[in-house]
C-alpha cells in the first residue's frame, strides 16, 4: 500500500481541515473553555458537530451504525485535531473506547454505542494507576461477587473521567499485578455506587480525573470481551490510543511549526526578517526534516494496523516516539524562535508546548516507547 | 496468476539458475564490489558469469529501454526485480556511477545517437565512469568552477582540475563540467565526456583518513575533446548537473538508510554488547528514528513514482539520510568497544568497522554537505526570506 492517502481519505482530508480550523479554532474551543474554568475542558456543542459529520462513529463497524473506518481516516481528524488545538473527547471516545467496544457484546453495544453516534455520550479509558504509562501493572482487582464483579483499586489521570458516561475500566480478574493473563475490561457507568473521581487540570488545560473504585458492583454483561483474556483487546485499545496521539502530535508539530515559519518571514531585527539569518533556516529545515520523517512513519503504522499486520505493534511505538520527539522539537523551537511574545499567554505558541507535554505522556511517553522498540526488535 | 506474478515467477526461476551462489553473500566494502570496465579485474569467476549473463538480459538496468542495454521493466516490474534479489540476498551484477549518474542524465539529456552508444557500454559494464565536478576551490559552491574547455572550433582544449573525483585512477571516461564562457556563472558551464586516456590526463589518488583512496585529484593539461561530446546545449551543463545531483542525493540518502529496515540494537546485541543500559538506550533512541526513516523513504518513493511530493524533497532525504548514517557508525564503534578500533586484523576483516565509520563522515559532505541540503530546504520548500 503506498504511503499516501487513498482518494476518498484526501476527501476526509478536505472536509476534517477547514471544519476544524473554523469551528474548532483556538479561541473558539480551547481559550474559550479554558478562560470560563469549564469543569469538562472542552465543548458538547462542537461535539455534536463531530457527530454530524459522522466523525464519532468512523472507526464504529457499519453493522453497528458506524462508518466502519480505520486508523488512518481517524488519523486525519486528529491530525486536524492537533493542528487546532481543539479540546475533544474523540480520541478517548471514539478512538479507543470505540476500539473497545467493537468487541463488546451485542446489549453493551446497543446500550452505548446510539449515545457516541448521536454525540450525546462521551467516554474514557481507564488503564494507568500511577503518573508514567505502565498497562503492563494492573492492580485494580475485579473479583466475583453474585451475579457479575466487585471491583476495588484506583486509576490515575484519566483524561475526560469526570466528563464520561461510561469508563473502560482495565481490571485484574487473575493472577498478579505485572501477569499478562488475567485482565478483563469492564464498563463502568459513571453514577455506579463506589465510584468516585478527583479532578485535576492539567498543564494543557485538560480535565483528567484520579478514579476510585471501592467496591464497584457490575453485572456479569458490564465485561467488554473476554474474563481473564482481556490482555489481547487492552492492546488493541493501547495500540488505537498511541497511534492515534502520533497522529495528533503530527498536527501539533505542524501547526506550530506553520506558526513559527510565518514568523520568520514577518519578524524584523537588526533591520532583516529574521527568516533571513541562517542560524535560524537550518533549525528550521532541521524540524522540517523531523516532521516529513514522523509523518512517513505515522501513516505507516496506521496503515499497518489497519491491515492487521503483525508489524504494526512494533510500528505503532515507533510512530508514537518518532512524532513525539518531532512535536517536542518543534514547539521547542517554535517558543525559541518567537522570543519574548513565545512566553506570553497572548500568543497561540505557547499553548502547542503545553499540548505537547501532555499527549507525548498520552498512551507512553518517548522512553516507554523507544523501551518497546527494543523489547519488540528483540534487545 | 496476474500478469506481475508470472513476471514474478519467471524472474525468480531465473535468479535461482544464474545467480551463483558466491554472489548471494553481501558486498563486503566498495572493493568487493563489481565495477566493470576495460581494466576491471574479476574477484573471481562469479563475479564475472554474474555480470555477463544479466548483461545480457538488460538486468543491471532493468528499467532502462531495451534499445539502450535494459530490460525494459515497468516500474512495477522493476520492484519485483529488486524484491527477488534481496530475497536470495543477491549483489547488484554492476556498481557503476555510469548506472547511478550518468545514465539518467543521458537518458533526459542525451541524443540519440549518445544514447545507443554511451548507455549500452554502461549496461554491458565495458566503460567505467568517474565524475569532474568539483574543484580545489570549487566544493559547495561548485557553481564557481574554473576547468576551462577553450573552443578550437570542432574540439575544445580542457586544462584544470578536479578533485574528489571517485576512483578516477580506475575510470574508462570522464563526465565533467567545464567553463566554456568565462562570462557567465551559472550559464557557462557545459558538460563534457570524454576517454581518461586522452592525452594530457593525470589522476592522484589522495589517501582518506580511512586509510583507503577512493578519491583522486584530477588534473587537464590541454585536453583535446571533440565537439560531439557534450551533453546537452553549449553552457547549458549547469542543467544538467542539478539534474544529476538530484540523482546522487536519491542515491546516497537510499544507501544511507532505505534498505537497512532492520534493528540495530538487535544486530549489536547478538555481539552481546548491550551490558550497558545507557547504551542500549542509545540504540532503541537511534532505531526509533532509523526505522521512522525507512518509512521516510518508502514514502518518498511512492510519492515520487505518482509525480507527488515537493521536487526539492531529495535534498531533505539526503540530509536525514546521511546524518542517520553517521550516528549508525558512532553506535557500532561504540557498541564493538576496542575491537572495532582493529585497523588491519583478519578478524575486524581489516579493520572494516573502524575504515567504515570514517568513511561515513563523508556522507554529508560529498554531493552537497548538510548545511547545503539545509540551505536548499530552507530556500525551496520553506520559502525563507534572502536564502
Amino acid at each position: 500500500m503506498p504511503l499516501y492517502h487513498t482518494e476518498d481519505q484526501a476527501m476526509l482530508a478536505d472536509t476534517a481541515r477547514p471544519f476544524m480550523a473554523e469551528e474548532g479554532a483556538i479561541a473558539k474551543q480551547l481559550r474559550h473553555f479554558r478562560d470560563i474554568n469549564c469543569k469538562d475542558g472542552f465543548g458538547h456543542a462542537l461535539w455534536k458537530q463531530f457527530a454530524e459529520l459522522g466523525f464519532t462513529g468512523m472507526l464504529v463497524a457499519e453493522a453497528d451504525g458506524g462508518l466502519g473506518m480505520g486508523h488512518v481516516e481517524a488519523g486525519i481528524v486528529l491530525e486536524e485535531v492537533g493542528r487546532n488545538l481543539t479540546p475533544s473527547p474523540f480520541l478517548t471516545s471514539s478512538v479507543m473506547a470505540a476500539t473497545a467496544l467493537g468487541a463488546a457484546s451485542a446489549e453493551l453495544k446497543g446500550r452505548y454505542l446510539p449515545g457516541l453516534l448521536s454525540g450525546d455520550a462521551v467516554f474514557a479509558v481507564a488503564i494507568d494507576e500511577g503518573a508514567k504509562h505502565r498497562p503492563e501493572r494492573i492492580k485494580t482487582r475485579a473479583v466475583r461477587s453474585g451475579n457479575g464483579f466487585s471491583l476495588s483499586g484506583s486509576k490515575a489521570f484519566v483524561v475526560h473521567g469526570g466528563s464520561a458516561d461510561m469508563l473502560v475500566v482495565a481490571a485484574r480478574t487473575a493472577g498478579n499485578d505485572d501477569d499478562d493473563a488475567g485482565i478483563t475490561l469492564f464498563a463502568v457507568p459513571k453514577d455506579v455506587a463506589g465510584l468516585s473521581q478527583d479532578a485535576v487540570r492539567l498543564v494543557d488545560s485538560s480535565v483528567a480525573t484520579h478514579v476510585k473504585l471501592d467496591n464497584v458492583q457490575l453485572d456479569a454483561d458490564a465485561v467488554i470481551g473476554e474474563v481473564d483474556g482481556g490482555r489481547d483487546l487492552l492492546n488493541k485499545v493501547l495500540a488505537a490510543g498511541r497511534i492515534g496521539a502520533a497522529a495528533e502530535s503530527l498536527g501539533v508539530a505542524g501547526g506550530s511549526f506553520d506558526m513559527t515559519t510565518t514568523y520568520l518571514k514577518q519578524r524584523k531585527q537588526f533591520g532583516r526578517l529574521i527568516g533571513e539569518f541562517q542560524a535560524l533556516q537550518h533549525r528550521a529545515a532541521h524540524l522540517y526534516s523531523e516532521i516529513e520523517i514522523a509523518r512517513a512513519v505515522v501513516i505507516k503504522a496506521q496503515q499497518l494496523l489497519d491491515a492487521g499486520s503483525e508489524k504494526a505493534e512494533l510500528m505503532v511505538s515507533v510512530a508514537k516516539a518518532k512524532a513525539g520527539k518531532a512535536a517536542a522539537l518543534a514547539v521547542k523551537e517554535g517558543v525559541q524562535m518567537h522570543g519574548g511574545i513565545g512566553m506570553t499567554d497572548e500568543y497561540d505558541i505557547g499553548l502547542y508546548m503545553k499540548r505537547d507535554r501532555a499527549l507525548a505522556e498520552f498512551m507512553g511517553d518517548v522512553y516507554y516507547h523507544a523501551e518497546r522498540v527494543a523489547r519488540l526488535s528483540g534487545y | 496468476m496476474s500478469d506481475l506474478d508470472a513476471f514474478r515467477a519467471e524472474i525468480r526461476a531465473w535468479l535461482e539458475a544464474n545467480c551463483p551462489a558466491e554472489m548471494r553473500e553481501p558486498v563486503r566494502d566498495e572493493d568487493d564490489a563489481c565495477w566493470g570496465g576495460r581494466n576491471f579485474k574479476f574477484k573471481n569467476e562469479a563475479q564475472k558469469v554474474w555480470l555477463e549473463r544479466c548483461a545480457a538480459k538488460g538486468y543491471t538496468v532493468p528499467d532502462w529501454p531495451k534499445a539502450y542495454g535494459g530490460a525494459g521493466m515497468t516500474a512495477a516490474e522493476a520492484k519485483v526485480w529488486r524484491e527477488e534479489m534481496v530475497r536470495i540476498n543477491a549483489r547488484p551484477p554492476l556498481s557503476s556511477f555510469g548506472i547511478w549518474m550518468l545514465g539518467p542524465a543521458l537518458l533526459k539529456f542525451g541524443t540519440e545517437e549518445q544514447k545507443v552508444h554511451y548507455l549500452g557500454q554502461i549496461a554491458r559494464g565495458e566503460i567505467r565512469w568517474c565524475q569532474g565536478y568539483s574543484e580545489p576551490g570549487s566544493g559547495s559552491d561548485l557553481v564557481s568552477l574554473q576547468t576551462y574547455g577553450e573552443d578550437k572550433g570542432d574540439h575544445w582544449v580542457v586544462n584544470g582540475s578536479k578533485i574528489w573525483t571517485s576512483y578516477a585512477n580506475k575510470a574508462d571516461w570522464i563526465f565533467c563540467l567545464v567553463r566554456t564562457d568565462k562570462t557567465n556563472k551559472y550559464q557557462g558551464i557545459s558538460f563534457l565526456l570524454f576517454d581518461m586516456t586522452t592525452p594530457g590526463v593525470s589522476t592522484k589518488p589522495i589517501l582518506l583518513i580511512s586509510g583507503n583512496s577512493p578519491f583522486c585529484e584530477t588534473f587537464f593539461d590541454n585536453v583535446t575533446v571533440p565537439k560531439g561530446q557534450i551533453v546537452g546545449e553549449l553552457n547549458r551543463g549547469w542543467d544538467v548537473a542539478k539534474y544529476l545531483l538530484g540523482h546522487e542525493r536519491e542515491m546516497i540518502s537510499a544507501t544511507g538508510g532505505a534498505d537497512r529496515a532492520g534493528s540495530l540494537g538487535a544486530a549489536m546485541a547478538r555481539g552481546g554488547a548491550l551490558e550497558d543500559p545507557v547504551l542500549r538506550a542509545e540504540l532503541a533512541l537511534f532505531d526509533v528514528d532509523a526505522l521512522a526513516f525507512t518509512a521516510m523513504s518508502e514514502k518518498f518513493i511512492d510519492e515520487v513514482k505518482i509525480g507527488r511530493g515537493h521536487p526539492a524533497q531529495p535534498n531533505m532525504m539526503k540530509y536525514a539520510g546521511t546524518e542517520i548514517n553517521k550516528r549508525r557508525l558512532e553506535l557500532v564503534m561504540s557498541a564493538g568497544g576496542n575491537a572495532a578500533l582493529e585497523w588491519e586484523s583478519e578478524a575486524s576483516d581489516g579493520g572494516s568497522h573502524a575504515r567504515n565509520w570514517l568513511r561515513t563522515k563523508a556522507n554529508s559532505i560529498e554531493g552537497g554537505t548538510s548545511e547545503v541540503m539545509l540551505n536548499v530546504i530552507a530556500k525551496r520548500i520553506l520559502n525563507l526570506p534572502g536564502a
